[in-house]
């Protein structure tokens, strides 16, 4: 089982997390053309190494924040706020 | 060399020495008319269609590891078109009927076993959605039946069907046409067929990168064997279809997570249908073998890991024991997981993508398995034509620009 660090909690267990999705995408102008649309609601990286994603400590304090996670070897490479950009990493691809 | 009774039966008088491999494994050749990257059950069927349907036989699949050894070997075998709108039951129907005459078209066992599959209700809220699905069923001209919960309990004695259940039972959703086949049998068998007409099937051949000519055109696909030249190019490769496209210069509307499953050990015949239970969240069905084979829920993270997370493997145990209380003295005997490839209408992607030449056939998700002969007949019919199949129509990458999806969610099972 994976163990994920809530910035408020410390690390916990997988079980007590929901995963949001890859975060820092931005909503487009409502006056946005349907292919730009569509690009925002659907198309995504989705990258076989690091993916920067939303976690949301659900069954514990409630609160989102950000992670830096390798989707192969699942390590958590960094962890940070919500609002925050994402840090420098020096990690393998 | 066809298979038979009697070719078994020389076999035997021979001490079974007489045996050929089942494909080829050729060097790869400088140019194909179409390569086919990824040599799962898809990719495979592509290939056979290809030369079968469309006469075009100066065909390659690349495979990155081994036939067969991604989702087509991790699946829970399951067959079956129990789905909502007219154009994924046209679609899905079209494969179970493929999959009804496969055996004799391959000259290969596929182990089809039509012995049902039946959708748990927990709720007046499931039957009531299940009357809506039985008779949209029916308007698509496919076998259901709505059951009760005797009715439930006459097919499957085994189920906890008391009211003090966990998740009491009140009744189910039946497709008697549904039901298993063998997986690894369907990529072999695919693989037999293709190479007996021409194709060259290449192992260990990882891509690289992908060709392009003026236009942006893909003339060929870079492979840890070299450069191969082609005139069309087909992508088959499900929960890395991402990767592929990214080396192609696009994005797909896909996330790769990890669904596994797991088998416990043998144990004589208790259950001849396939259950689901999406309120608890496993399915549940019995190989020929004796094993208990058990899926649910992804692991609702993007990986591309091909392993399981304990967390969800509990869950999917602990709802398989509340449906089967009388499997709690079972060990699991193995649990593994695929990569798959999830879009958010649960609807697949067959056709042409944004690079000229350059077709794919991905977003099958949770169920590609049961959709192998459709999809890659559909894959093919595009490959060989330029043109959309009737059937893949509906299923474009255009779809999640203008709105018109298909959404599938419930009928894909377990709530993902």
């Amino acid at each position: 089982m994976m163990q994920l660090p809530c910035p408020w909690c410390g690390m916990r267990d997988e079980s007590e997390f929901l995963c949001g999705g890859t975060t820092h995408i931005s909503r487009p102008d409502l006056s946005a053309s349907d292919p730009v649309w569509g690009e925002y609601l659907f198309f995504r990286d989705n990258p076989k190494g690091v993916h920067l994603e939303r976690w949301r400590h659900a069954y514990g304090c409630g609160g989102w924040f950000n992670l830096a996670r390798h989707t192969v070897t699942h390590e958590v490479l960094a962890a940070y706020g919500i609002a925050e950009p994402p840090p420098a990493l020096h990690a393998s691809p | 060399m066809r298979y038979s009774a009697l070719a078994l039966l020389r076999g035997a008088l021979a001490a079974h020495r007489n045996w050929t491999p089942v494909w080829r494994s050729p060097q790869p050749k400088a140019a194909y008319d179409i390569v086919i990257v990824g040599g799962g059950g898809h990719g495979l069927a592509a290939a056979y269609y290809l030369a079968k349907n469309h006469g075009v036989r100066n065909v390659a699949v690349v495979e990155r590891g081994w036939l067969g050894g991604g989702n087509t070997g991790r699946n829970t075998t399951v067959v079956r078109s129990n789905y909502l709108y007219p154009e994924s039951a046209r679609l899905y129907d079209f494969s179970l009927r493929l999959f009804e005459g496969l055996s004799r078209e391959l000259n290969f066992n596929v182990m089809l076993s039509q012995r049902g599959h039946v959708m748990l209700a927990h709720s007046r809220h499931d039957l009531e959605t299940m009357a809506r699905w039985v008779n949209a069923m029916y308007m698509n001209g496919i076998d259901a039946q709505l059951l009760t919960r005797e009715e439930v309990g006459e097919l499957a004695p085994a189920l906890d069907l008391s009211p003090r259940a966990r998740y009491p039972v009140i009744g189910g959703l039946r497709q008697p046409r549904a039901g298993t086949a063998r997986h690894d049998a369907v990529a072999w068998g695919y693989a037999r067929a293709a190479d007996a007409l021409g194709v060259d099937i290449l192992q260990d051949c990882e891509v690289t990168g992908f060709t392009k000519g003026p236009g942006g055109r893909v003339t060929g696909i870079e492979t840890r064997r070299g450069r191969i030249a082609a005139e069309r190019v087909g992508i088959a490769a499900a929960g890395h279809s991402s990767v592929l496209a990214r080396l192609a210069g696009f994005r797909l509307p896909v996330t790769s997570y990890a669904l596994q499953a797991m088998v416990t050990e043998p144990l004589k015949p208790c259950l001849d249908i396939v259950v689901i239970s999406p309120g608890t969240g496993a399915y549940v069905s019995q190989s020929d073998k004796g094993e208990i084979v058990i899926g649910g829920s992804l692991d609702l993270f993007a990986s591309y890991a091909q392993r399981g997370s304990f967390a969800v493997l509990q869950s999917v145990v602990a709802a398989t024991l509340a449906l089967f209380p009388s499997f709690s003295r079972l060990r699991l005997l193995r649990q593994w997981a695929g990569i798959v490839d999830v879009v958010h209408d649960s609807s697949p992607i067959i056709g042409p993508t944004p690079v000229p030449g350059l077709y794919i056939n991905c977003g099958w998700g949770t169920g590609g398995f049961k959709a192998i002969p459709a999809g890659g007949w559909t894959l093919a019919h595009v490959l060989a034509t330029g043109r959309n199949h009737e059937l893949a129509e509906p299923f474009q990458l255009a779809r999640f620009t203008t709105g018109r999806l298909i959404d599938e969610a419930p009928a894909a099972g377990i709530a993902h």
